[in-house]
């Protein structure tokens, strides 16, 4: 039976071994320009991540807009190759114990653009099988694999199957690609930014279709976004990105009730209060993020940060523990670090 | 009594094909559809001319030289050396049709491939092809045309081979455009991730997604195909008398335009309607799967 080439990857490590680990994951991008188009200057797009996923976890990645949300993503799954880093998947390093084709069976990644991820031309039964048999199935085994993945994220297949991305809502189309990132039975899906095109009642219910269908499976999510607000119901653990580099990392209780890093704080005290009484009483943080052309030095929010001293614009804060799993990469958290706020070591 | 609470069934209309909706558009789009006639009256005039009792289109008479139109038992005259004038025209389809068509096809098959090729593998075979379609397409089509046909030789087979060359960097351009565009969107990138191959990616994602605006395209190219393998007949360089063909009737009336213009513009007439013709069909396909969603 073909069907049995899709079967559920074991688990290797065991409960206590993170699903994905990342270290020191590098993208530069160089800009090219001038008359024999050489490299004029980079980009520094993500500069050093390293972070874990557990098992089961629902990892929250959150910052502005061209922090390095989405190339982490896309790094993650190898759609671009890292400059430098290492990415390893169950135990296992990706490129030496298990290969990039490997990796992508256990690690699938639903996009922010419902209709440019589907191919107009095919129907969304077709999108759906297209990985299956890429991956051998045979034809009727993986049309009704794509039947029984419709009706998991709740569309009929006899009213949609044979239907085009054209024909359907924004809402469907992005069902349609959670359909098609299960169509391998993966064990953690990558959700860059999937609902940001949604409006809010649509919105809502894919969120509880992706809570749903990662308690019946046994998922791990990373779910990247903009939007602090789903972030916060989703999310188990968060990870907050500035220019490229990890500025907190925590469970999401006490990144949302104590963040250290000011950046945080900033994000935080941004996102409209939903409650009369506790009003945002602090100022929306100041100016645009630098130019990732030219990180600044030290610690890259320096250029932005109230607190803001001398040690801040010399040296890159790495990340320091502040509490329970929660780290903080902030001068003022490092003992010792010179800041004046920061205790002494 | 129906309940209330009953589901009612929904019925719908399963989902034509993308093509289905565009021949759908097509059959309402009135001109495209006056246009195909035409065309296909002339294409299908061209295949069967032997069964259409038509009188032999080598057969001269020198008394019955450039009889006007209208002249009995000659229904469009006669030509220089009193061929009959309907004939030729429609025997003349025969080799002016082929040498619209085949060039462009076989332009559109190499295009396709290289365009598609250098759109999807990026970098420097991307660079190599392109740089080398824009040497090319430096020189205007006419010239390029004469000047490989001169070098090769007249004929009609070195003439098709010359027109090929001509529309193989137009269309290996388009192709690499839009070959570009549909890479760079997010179903690629999900393909790529399904662990497919780049061979996979292109025949099942690219193909069906890049060949309609390439075909359109190409259709349009015709029209010029026509216009340019007339042009060499006429130089002497494509087909050579006593063959009917277009252009070069075009070529050898062109001394009795003073004694029967109206004889030395049939076949330029021919040519034009043509051309038109596939022209506007071109048009019609485009706005028939420019789908606006």
């Amino acid at each position: 039976m073909s069907a049995e080439l899709l079967a559920p990857l074991p688990d290797v490590g065991g409960p206590a071994q993170p699903l994905l680990e990342i270290r020191n994951l590098t993208k530069h991008f160089p800009i090219k320009g001038g008359m024999l188009n050489r490299t004029v200057a980079r980009v520094n797009a993500v500069d050093g991540v390293t972070f874990d996923v557990a098992k089961g976890e629902t990892l929250g990645i959150v910052g502005e807009s061209g922090c390095g949300k989405s190339t982490t993503a896309r790094l993650l799954i190898r759609l671009i190759e890292p400059d430098q880093g290492e990415v390893r998947f169950d135990g296992q390093t990706v490129g030496t114990d298990i290969s990039v084709a490997e990796l992508r069976r256990g690690v699938q990644m639903v996009f922010q653009d419902s209709f440019a991820s589907l191919n107009p031309r095919l129907t969304i039964e077709d999108s759906i099988a297209f990985g299956p048999r890429v991956r051998g199935v045979a034809n009727t085994d993986a049309v009704n694999k794509a039947h029984d993945l419709l009706r998991r994220v709740g569309m009929a297949p006899e009213q949609y199957a044979r239907r085009y991305p054209h024909e359907l809502s924004g809402g469907q189309r992005q069902r349609v690609n959670i359909a098609r990132a299960l169509a391998l039975a993966p064990r953690l899906l990558i959700l860059d930014e999937p609902v940001s095109a949604l409006d809010k009642s649509v919105e809502a219910q894919v969120l509880n279709l992706l809570v749903d269908l990662k308690a019946s499976l046994g998922l791990t999510y990373i779910f990247v976004s903009h939007d602090l607000n789903v972030v916060q119901y989703i999310s188990d653990r968060v990870l907050v990105m500035y220019l490229g580099r990890v500025a907190e990392i925590g469970p999401v209780e006490s990144i949302y009730t104590d963040a250290r890093h000011p950046y945080t704080r900033a994000l935080l005290s941004a996102m409209p209060s939903m409650d009369p009484d506790r009003r945002t009483q602090e100022a929306p943080i100041a100016g645009d993020p630098p130019n990732p052309i030219n990180p600044p030095s030290g610690c890259l929010f320096h250029t932005r940060c109230p607190f803001a001293e001398a040690v801040c614009k010399t040296t890159a804060p790495a990340l320091a523990p502040v509490g329970e799993s929660h780290n903080a990469a902030c001068h003022m958290e490092i003992a010792g670090s010179g800041h004046s706020r920061a205790a002494r070591a | 009594m129906v309940s209330l609470a009953e589901p009612v069934p929904l019925i719908i209309a399963p989902s034509r094909g993308y093509w289905a909706s565009v021949g759908q558009r097509l059959l309402r789009d009135k001109v495209t559809m006056v246009c195909v006639v035409i065309l296909l009256t002339i294409i299908l005039a061209a295949i069967f001319a032997p069964y259409l009792g038509l009188a032999d289109p080598y057969r001269g008479s020198i008394i019955r030289r450039l009889r006007p139109i209208g002249t009995p038992g000659y229904l469009l005259g006669t030509d220089e050396q009193g061929r009959d004038m309907l004939a030729r025209l429609i025997y003349g389809g025969r080799l002016s049709l082929f040498i619209g068509l085949l060039p462009v096809f076989n332009a559109f098959v190499i295009g396709s491939l290289l365009g598609i090729t250098a759109g999807f593998v990026g970098g420097k075979v991307n660079a190599a092809i392109m740089r080398t379609s824009d040497v090319f397409l430096a020189f205007p089509s006419v010239l390029l045309a004469v000047a490989i046909s001169g070098a090769l030789g007249a004929g009609i087979l070195n003439s098709i081979v010359s027109l090929t060359i001509v529309f193989v960097p137009p269309i290996a351009r388009i192709a690499e455009s839009v070959t570009t565009q549909v890479r760079s969107l997010d179903f690629v990138d999900a393909a790529r991730a399904s662990g497919a191959s780049s061979w996979t990616i292109i025949r099942v994602h690219i193909l069906n997604n890049v060949l309609g605006p390439i075909f359109v395209y190409a259709t349009s190219l015709i029209s010029v195909s026509m216009i340019l393998g007339a042009g060499l007949s006429f130089l002497g360089l494509g087909t050579k008398p006593p063959e009917p063909e277009w252009g070069l009737m075009l070529n050898t009336l062109r001394t009795a335009i003073y004694v029967q213009p109206w004889i030395a513009a049939l076949p330029g007439a021919m040519i034009f309607m043509v051309s038109i013709g596939f022209n506007l069909v071109s048009d019609g396909l485009r706005s028939a799967m420019d789908v606006r969603r």
